[in-house]
This record gives C-alpha cells, sequence and structure tokens, in this order.
C-alpha cells in the first residue's frame, strides 16, 4: 500500500508530467486559453491513461515479453493507443452523447499526446505490476489535468491584463509555467 | 531549383516548427540543459523525420486516405525504434540523457504534421527539401535554448566534452534556476517574446 502511495504523490505531484518531466505540452498550452475545454480535456487524458496503462501492460506481460521482443514496444504501444482512441471515440459517440459532446474534440487529439506514450513506456521500464501501472497512470492522468486546469485559470486573467504587446498570448504562458514549475519544486524533498 | 530553396529557407525562419508554430515543444524543452544533447537530439529527429517523410512521399499513392494516420504511425515508428536501438548500442551515454525522450519522437507532432502537410501530397524531391528546412528550423531552436540554459545554468559551455569557455562571476556561482524544470519555460518565453518584439513573428 505504502509504495502505491508513494508512486501516486511522485506521478501526480512531485514529478508531474508538466512541470518536471515536459510532457504534453502541446495540449498543455493548445487547450488551456479556457477553463471548460481544460477540464474536458483533462477528464479525456485521465481516462485514456488507464484504459493504455492496463491495454498495454497486458500486452507486455503476456505478449511481448514471453516472445522475447521487447524491442517492438514502442510500434505496438502506440498502435494500441490510437486504435484505443478511436475505439472510445466511436464508443462513446454511440452511448452518451452528453459526453461525447463533452469529450470529444478531445479524444482525436490525444493519440498525440506524449504523456499517453510515456506512461506506458514508463511503467514498461520500471516493471511495475498490473496495480502499480494503474495507479500510476491514474496519477499521471490527474497530475496533467490539475496543471491544464491550474493554468486555464491563469490564463483567462492574463487575458484581460495589460502586458506589453510582444509578450501577449504563448510568451506570457511560457512565463506563468515557469512560475508554477517553479512552486511545485518545493515538493521535491517529499519523497 | 528555386522551388526547393523557397521550402528549405522557409522551413528555418517563416514556418520555423518551434519558435512560429508551436510544436515538438516537449523534447526542445527537456533535452535543453546542454548543447550535447541538443545536437544529439536534432540528429535523432533529423533521421526520423527524413526517413519517414521520404519513405511516405515515396509510396503516397498506394495509401488509402482513410488508414493513412495508422499506416504513417507505423513508418515513423519504426524508424524511432531503429534510431532508439543505434543511439543504444554506439553512443550509450547519450541514450542514457535522452531517456525516454528518444522513443517519444513517435509522438512528436512536427514529425506527423510534415507527413500528413507535405509528404503525403508532395513528389519526393520537395519533401526533402522541406523536410530539411523543418529539420534544420527544429535543430537552430533546440541548439538556441541549449545554448542559454547551459551558459547560465552551468556558468560554462563545453562541446562534445572540449570545455570552450568560462563566464567570469557565473563560472563559479551559477544561477542553478536555468538548468531545473523552470528555466526552460523561461528562456522559451523570452526568446519567444524577444522574437515578436524585433518583428521576426507575429504578435497575437
Amino acid at each position: 500500500m505504502n509504495e502505491l502511495i508513494v508512486i501516486f504523490v511522485s506521478m501526480a505531484f512531485v514529478n508531474n508530467v508538466v512541470f518536471a518531466r515536459y510532457l504534453g505540452l502541446c495540449p498543455y498550452f493548445g487547450v488551456s486559453k479556457k477553463t471548460g475545454p481544460a477540464l474536458g480535456m483533462g477528464m479525456a487524458v485521465i481516462f485514456v491513461m488507464l484504459i493504455a496503462a492496463a491495454a498495454t501492460w497486458l500486452i507486455n506481460h503476456y505478449i511481448l515479453i514471453p516472445f522475447n521482443v521487447q524491442f517492438m514496444q514502442i510500434v505496438i504501444f502506440i498502435l494500441v493507443i490510437s486504435s484505443l482512441v478511436q475505439i472510445t471515440e466511436l464508443f462513446v459517440k454511440r452511448t452518451s452523447a452528453t459526453l461525447y459532446n463533452a469529450l470529444g474534440i478531445f479524444l482525436a487529439l490525444i493519440t498525440t499526446n506524449c504523456a499517453v506514450l510515456f506512461v506506458t513506456l514508463w511503467n514498461a521500464l520500471h516493471d511495475y505490476t498490473f496495480i502499480e501501472s494503474i495507479v500510476s497512470a491514474l496519477a499521471s492522468g490527474i497530475g496533467f489535468a490539475f496543471a491544464l486546469i491550474l493554468m486555464s485559470g491563469i490564463r483567462e486573467r492574463l487575458e484581460i491584463a495589460d502586458c506589453p504587446r510582444s509578450m501577449r498570448g504563448l510568451p506570457i504562458a511560457f512565463i506563468a509555467a515557469m512560475m508554477l514549475s517553479l512552486a511545485l519544486i518545493g515538493l521535491g524533498g517529499m519523497i | 531549383m528555386g522551388k526547393f530553396r523557397k521550402q528549405f529557407v522557409s522551413g528555418i525562419i517563416a514556418a520555423n516548427p518551434v519558435f512560429m508554430l508551436g510544436l515538438g515543444l516537449c523534447p526542445v524543452l527537456a533535452v535543453s540543459v546542454a548543447i550535447d544533447y541538443g545536437i544529439g537530439m536534432s540528429g535523432a529527429v533529423m533521421f526520423v523525420l527524413m526517413a519517414s517523410n521520404t519513405v511516405i512521399s515515396f509510396i503516397r499513392k498506394f495509401v488509402p486516405s482513410m488508414s493513412r494516420i495508422p499506416i504513417f504511425i507505423v513508418i515513423i515508428a519504426t524508424f524511432v525504434t531503429i534510431t532508439t536501438l543505434v543511439f543504444e548500442a554506439w553512443i550509450p551515454a547519450l541514450h542514457e540523457a535522452l531517456g525516454l525522450f528518444l522513443p517519444l519522437i513517435v509522438v512528436n507532432c512536427i514529425i506527423l504534421g510534415r507527413a500528413e502537410a507535405f509528404a503525403s501530397k508532395n513528389p519526393v524531391a520537395s519533401t526533402i527539401a522541406d523536410t530539411l528546412g523543418a529539420t534544420v528550423g527544429f535543430a537552430l531552436a533546440l541548439v538556441t535554448i541549449c545554448f542559454f540554459r547551459e551558459l547560465f545554468g552551468t556558468g560554462s559551455l563545453s562541446l562534445f566534452g572540449v570545455h570552450l569557455f568560462t563566464l567570469p562571476v557565473l563560472g563559479e556561482d551559477p544561477i542553478l534556476l536555468f538548468i531545473l524544470p523552470p528555466g526552460a519555460f523561461l528562456v522559451i518565453g523570452l526568446l519567444l517574446a524577444l522574437l515578436r518584439w524585433r518583428g521576426v513573428a507575429q504578435s497575437e
């Protein structure tokens, strides 16, 4: 149990995917302009990370390792992730219109979110058990959503702030990300 | 020849993937702690982009448009696997330093972006010119950020193990912040603002 808590806190906050590992930055700066879409994207990432971690763990342990073809991990994992995303999109579209309206467009973008591929490769690299993989994926997803929602709140305020013309938009968002990441370094001593 | 040169030059400045389009930010920020890593990463991206785009451009007429994305991803992932194995065998120190960012080249948006927007629609020769431009632009952005982070973060500069010079005051007391994650965000934010201020890039 203790180990699971350590993995959770480490992946969600201390080694936050965005602020400490610089992952998923394209969607991070792309969808963090407003809180609503940021929330949708965060939820979609948590969901996809969870199913991707479960599926790749099973494939890695029951197919790749027994046949000793771990060098195929990159190719197989990215294929699994992109097909899972596609299937999820179809499934959500057919079953729940409200959920599809909330998550739909973000699901398509997730295939190229490097944080998802990172979590699956990280779990394989560290030989996590099934439960540990799930916890690490959940924590990474929560860390990403947390960073995204935090940032969207800041950027909504920045929109009306009076900053120099050349700093508006992306440059000031980077500076804000720097402050957030500076604050999270303070957690570094925890683990 | 003029057309190829235009495609090449546009990738370096006007359509620089990092500064102008905001693509491929993850590796740029993550590996930019030392110039050596920046050059290694640029080399890996250059090889993968060049090889996969050439192949995609060759087979563009046989790929059904419905299933093109998975096909592109498999081609890219194959070349990334080759690169990762080559790095592991011949330059293990660099492989260790770049870590998981080497396999993560698969999901680098520059690569899929160029494959989708250019290589799948254009003949091989102009694809190569366009790819060269995009990769040189990427390398330029990455090495520039590496330069500032290494210079201020360690107070000195070195290239492939050869020590170049040490700054007078910072050499003894470097600004550690630049090596840590916040430094990456700070440097790219300021560089972007500088480019916009000088009118090279468009302000929002």
